[in-house]
């Protein structure tokens, strides 16, 4: 049945952590975007959301952090962060063994992949499943792209794992939905927290929403440092679903940038064809 | 490396609740067992938030060691801009101000 649903959002702690300190109607703006995502996702039925995501150092260190890495558990845990601190109460998230092993097979056809039988989601994740699956019983499959430091993958690596992972879920028989989560911009842990850089963003997402491959993937890495700061790196997560969906056009339906959540508050999707 | 070692110490701290208690009932051991410099293990034991920031310990990493230790938000936020003032701009790593590279 292949690709059911695919969008991308954004995933900064301060989404839930910080919530009572946003401008109300931006927040509240942003969270009914959210609640929209979950009704598409819902509508499309899926049997099981992958969730491409950039991870903070919660299971990944330098000592052996694997490029991408996609999960493989019956299932896991999150929030790895203090539930407070998160806002998020953790939980138990269940996964699909089989269906990830035969993605991962399916993909290293053509991407290398690590892959992890345990994973305590952080934010990246947990973020994104308060709004989307609220009552965490849709089954996840994580991806963690790393963007938190070089050597980072080149941006056409992500792009072509998404196409990858699109021809990998076409051929199984399960409905699949997919989400990509990170940036755009943004210096979340620093003392410019709050900055965001909406010019950057909203070209950013023209070329993500036309799907204009050339365009997203001629960003290099020192412009995106300079202009999206040390997270902006989390388009990878955002040009591998572009890759999931190469040819397919977007909707952006939401894009406000909040300053105590540390980002452009980010929700698109792409219309599959 | 030690910035690699000082590092990997937040890593375990933020992720994993026995070395967590190791902080509160074993600080000085937990210390011992990483390659740190003495200045390192008198910024992590203080904790000197803005000293770690301008070490060049990766913010992801660091937020949380702050918040552990008992650093609010906008103290958190404020703790890094008096490291700058203190120490200087951040000496390596992604979190260099573009002006300084």
């Amino acid at each position: 049945m292949a690709l059911v649903f695919a969008g991308v959002c954004s995933h900064a702690p301060g989404i839930t952590g910080r919530a009572e300190r946003a401008d109300p109607q931006a927040r509240d703006a942003f969270y009914a975007a959210m609640g929209r995502m979950r009704d598409a996702i819902e509508a499309s039925r899926p049997d099981v959301l992958v969730v491409i995501a950039a991870e903070h150092f919660a299971n990944f260190f330098m000592n052996n952090m694997p490029a991408i890495c996609v999960g493989m558990a019956e299932h896991y845990e999150g929030p790895i962060e203090d539930e407070k601190w998160l806002g998020i109460a953790r939980h138990r998230i269940p996964g699909n063994k089989s269906l990830s092993r035969e993605l991962i097979q399916e993909v290293m056809n053509d991407i290398d992949l690590a892959y992890a039988e345990e994973w305590k989601f952080d934010h990246g994740i947990m973020v994104p499943l308060h709004f989307l699956t609220p009552r965490y019983d849709l089954p996840v499959i994580p991806v963690n792209v790393n963007c938190q430091g070089p050597p980072l993958i080149p941006l056409k690596r992500a792009y072509e794992f998404g196409r990858a992972l699109r021809r990998a879920c076409e051929a199984r028989p399960e409905r699949i939905a997919v989400i990509g989560t990170g940036g755009i911009s943004h210096w979340p842990a620093t003392p410019d927290s709050g900055r965001i850089n909406e010019v950057w963003d909203r070209e950013f997402l023209e070329n993500l929403l036309h799907n204009r491959r050339e365009a997203l993937l001629a960003y290099r890495d020192e412009d995106v440092w300079r202009e999206g700061g040390q997270e902006g790196f989390e388009i990878r997560t955002f040009i591998a679903v572009a890759g999931a969906t190469e040819g397919c056009a977007g909707e952006l339906w939401c894009y406000v940038p909040i300053p105590i959540f540390a980002v452009g508050c980010t929700v698109a999707v792409m219309r599959l064809s | 490396m030690s910035l690699y070692y000082t590092q990997k110490l937040l890593y375990q701290i933020n992720r994993d609740p026995a070395t967590r208690r190791r902080l509160e009932e074993d600080f000085e051991g937990l210390l011992a067992e990483y390659e740190l410099t003495q200045k390192e293990r008198a910024a992590l034991r203080k904790p000197d938030i803005g000293l770690l920031y301008v070490m060049g310990v990766n913010g992801q990493i660091l937020m949380h060691y702050a918040a552990l230790r008992g650093y609010e938000w906008n103290a958190y936020l404020e703790a890094m801009r008096e490291g700058e003032r203190s120490y200087g701009p951040v000496r390596t790593g992604l979190y260099t101000r573009a002006d300084s590279r």
